[in-house]
């Protein structure tokens, strides 16, 4: 229980980073380890082939698209770099005031809530809820792999000059 | 359905709405459009754990984790056409700042 | 075979890419047409038990996921026939075969994923297939690369991430309730009263989801640029499927299967519904260019169907489908007459064009009766929905939204009057002495598309008979 704290209270830390970075490339990177943290929180609940891929493919793959995408784009602005870290610290320093205050307000709305889960759980075989009971989703994605082949085609081609 | 299941959700959704508000801020608040994408990112981690924590709470992780995989999936989709539309924009305008892209009124 | 309504169109785009002919290019655009022709003509005259049925090879297959009700078979003949009208207009208003080929084979993924929107019965399915339709449109809309679309595309992809967020939130909380995604067991878990305050805020969430993506104020905020910045014939695929299909139908759906959330719920309906009806309509008054007024319309008609689904009886639910489908044909006939008027003069601002009557009769024409129908003047078809809407409303005892309503429509007369004016009637504006009509193929969608509105109304019975009263049975 502690554990699963210690390992919440460091995502926010972490999503903080990434508002908080000066530099696009660490915002990148920080947007990384709250993906490794929320790895880390999916392992904890019992969920390792969803964690497995949240770190392979967000950890992974968008930070690369993430990495790209930034090193295509010039430095916004040209300034010295602290004076830029302190006009961000000053912009986004209602963030974290608004976070503690949301925090300190639903721990005193939540603690007394009762709430009744129902007690399910059919299926306890993953491969058999993913390929038999998930069909249409599983279609679902192949249409969007092809949408998404589609997309990058024609963003990124550019037309013959005839 | 144990008390400590009731107890890890009630933990989890303070902060799962942490999460939201870090993002949603993040994206009302900046102005270069990458940073956009990253707060986009933020919230849609948030909406992840949510599911995932409560097919834990239910007892029903094994379609929580199919669906948490089926979101990842498309979730890259989305991001790898918008990462080529923020391409896009830079070298049609040499700029990703969003006060670029204020010249349609809404 | 429901299943075939998504295969098929699939099927359809793997097939042309993996035949590398160049002639390919020039006859996929038919392919299209008859496709959706197929899906029109399949709907409206195979019987649904036929089409239901799970025998054969391949019933077996996702023989359970795809249900076909009587809500879904209406919304698949909008579907088809806007497809029809965006694929012929595509095909004449496309200038590069490279451009057009991926256009044609998007489009038919798109038409893919919503005829998957309409036939699941599983909400988890259902976003899974929004999120196909909002990523081909995202590249739809930026297929020519000019600044103004790259920038609506993005604004989109921003709000409708968001807006997929609250869904997938409203999911999770379904799923905390009920431990399934399928609708069944959550409106099982829905009739328990213990659940109701958990019912009421993933009821609530997933309507703020849906109102985004359908456009509705305040969250309309993508939709006048992304509507008017995308070539023609994605224009009239947004403004007369998308927003429908991923907005209002998983509202319809949410509302139908939680039994409508109460009283607060449908006061936010008849709310929202209003404010978008007005909002809408007083902007298009003040714009210059003939889509993004086109696309401020369909934000105040998109209010005419939430306010009437906000009745929660059922000549409202019947209101608001009948006027779907009405809005599909009016409003993707209006953006063909623009398609038209653009191709020819090379401009959509209002204050550069004028009379156009004279020089382009068909499109003049066909422009008059949608105007006629859109603000609701008998015997056409818009008349017909937008009085069970008022009806609806009456009888509910809201008699301002009602009001609201009555004095919507006659603003929306006025400005379609003012278009009309400045574009078809007036003075022939400078440079316009050497316009034509525009080419066969791209005025046929729009005279289809008329006379659908003309039969629609004065067979009107006959059409509530058979298309809108056994939608009622839904309720429950």
């Amino acid at each position: 229980m502690n554990l699963i704290l210690a390992m919440l209270v460091i995502l926010i830390v972490a999503a903080l980073m990434v508002v908080f970075s000066s530099r696009l490339l660490m915002g990148a990177i920080s947007l990384a380890v709250t993906s490794i943290m929320v790895t880390l929180l999916m392992f904890k609940l019992n969920s390792p082939f969803a964690a497995v891929f949240e770190l392979s493919i967000c950890a992974g793959l968008i930070t690369v698209i993430f990495i790209t995408t930034i090193s295509f784009v010039k430095p916004v602005a040209e300034e010295d770099l602290l004076e830029i870290r302190k006009r961000r610290i000053k912009k986004y320093m209602a963030l974290p005031v608004i976070l503690i205050i949301a925090g300190v307000v639903m721990s005193f709305v939540i603690k007394p809530m009762i709430l009744a889960l129902p007690a399910t759980g059919q299926e306890t075989n993953f491969a058999n809820v993913l390929w038999n009971l998930r069909q249409v989703d599983i279609l679902g994605q192949a249409i969007i792999l092809l949408v998404g082949v589609f997309g990058i085609v024609v963003l990124f081609k550019e037309g013959q000059k005839k | 359905m144990s008390a400590t299941n009731v107890e890890i959700l009630k933990i989890f959704i303070p902060f799962i709405i942490l999460l939201l508000i870090v993002g949603f801020y993040y994206i009302l608040a900046t102005r270069n459009l990458i940073r956009i994408l990253l707060g986009v990112e933020i919230i849609t981690k948030a909406a992840l754990l949510a599911i995932i924590v409560v097919g834990y709470v239910t007892n029903n992780i094994p379609l929580a984790q199919s669906l948490a995989i089926i979101m990842i999936i498309i979730e890259v989709f989305v991001v790898a056409v918008a990462a080529g539309i923020i391409i896009q924009i830079y070298k049609r305008t040499g700029s990703v700042d969003a006060r670029n892209i204020r010249n349609l009124r809404g | 075979m429901l299943a075939l309504f998504v295969l098929i169109p699939l099927a359809g785009v793997l097939i042309l890419n993996l035949l590398r002919f160049d002639f390919i290019k020039k006859i996929a655009c038919w392919f299209g047409v008859l496709l959706t022709l197929a899906q029109i003509g399949f709907v409206l005259f195979v019987p649904l038990d036929l089409m239901a049925s799970q025998s054969g090879f391949f019933g077996r297959y996702f023989a359970s996921n795809f249900t076909m009700d009587s809500l879904s078979k209406l919304m698949i003949l909008a579907i088809g026939i806007v497809v029809f009208a965006a694929i012929m207009i595509g095909q004449f208003t496309y200038s590069d075969d490279t451009k057009r080929f991926n256009f044609l084979n998007l489009i038919l993924l798109a038409l893919a994923g919503m005829n998957g929107i309409v036939m699941v019965s599983d909400i988890f399915s259902l976003y899974v297939f929004i999120e196909i339709v909002a990523v081909a449109s995202f590249v739809l809309i930026s297929t020519y690369k000019d600044k103004l679309a790259l920038e609506s595309t993005f604004k989109y992809i921003v709000l409708s991430i968001t807006a997929t967020v609250f869904i997938l939130l409203s999911i999770a909380i379904f799923m905390l309730i009920s431990g399934n995604t399928s609708f069944a067991s959550i409106g099982d878990a829905a009739k328990n009263p213990g659940n109701s305050t958990l019912v009421v805020i993933a009821v609530c969430l997933f309507i703020c989801g849906a109102f985004t993506k359908g456009g509705l104020v305040p969250f309309h905020g993508w939709l006048p640029d992304a509507h008017s910045s995308a070539p023609s014939s994605i224009s009239i695929l947004l403004s007369g499927v998308v927003i429908k299909v991923t907005g209002i139908y998983p509202l319809i759906r949410i509302m139908n299967i939680t039994g409508g959330g109460g009283e607060p719920v449908k006061n936010i309906l008849l709310f929202i519904g209003a404010l978008s009806i007005v909002v809408g309509a007083l902007a298009s008054l003040g714009q210059n260019d003939i889509k993004r007024m086109l696309a401020f319309s369909s934000v105040s008609q998109m209010g005419y169907i939430v306010i009437a689904i906000g009745t929660g009886s059922a000549l409202g639910l019947a209101g608001a489908v009948f006027h779907i489908l009405n809005h599909a044909i009016f409003k993707s006939q209006l953006f063909a007459n623009a398609a038209a008027v653009e191709k020819q003069t090379g401009t959509r601002e209002m204050d550069k064009l004028g009379g156009l009557a004279l020089k382009m009769p068909v499109t003049g024409g066909t422009s008059i009766v949608a105007m006629l129908s859109i603000s609701g003047i008998p015997p056409l078809a818009g008349f017909w929905s937008k009085l069970l809407i008022i009806v609806a409303l009456w009888q509910g005892a809201h008699y301002t939204y009602a009001f609201i309503a009555v004095v919507a429509s006659v603003i929306t007369l006025a400005y379609f009057l003012m278009l009309q004016r400045k574009v078809f009637f007036g003075k022939l504006a400078q440079g316009l002495e050497n316009v034509k009509e525009a080419k066969f193929g791209l005025v046929l969608p729009a005279l289809i598309l008329a006379l659908l509105t003309i039969l629609i109304g004065i067979f009107f019975p006959l059409v509530y008979n058979k298309l809108i009263l056994p939608i009622q049975s839904i309720l429950k």
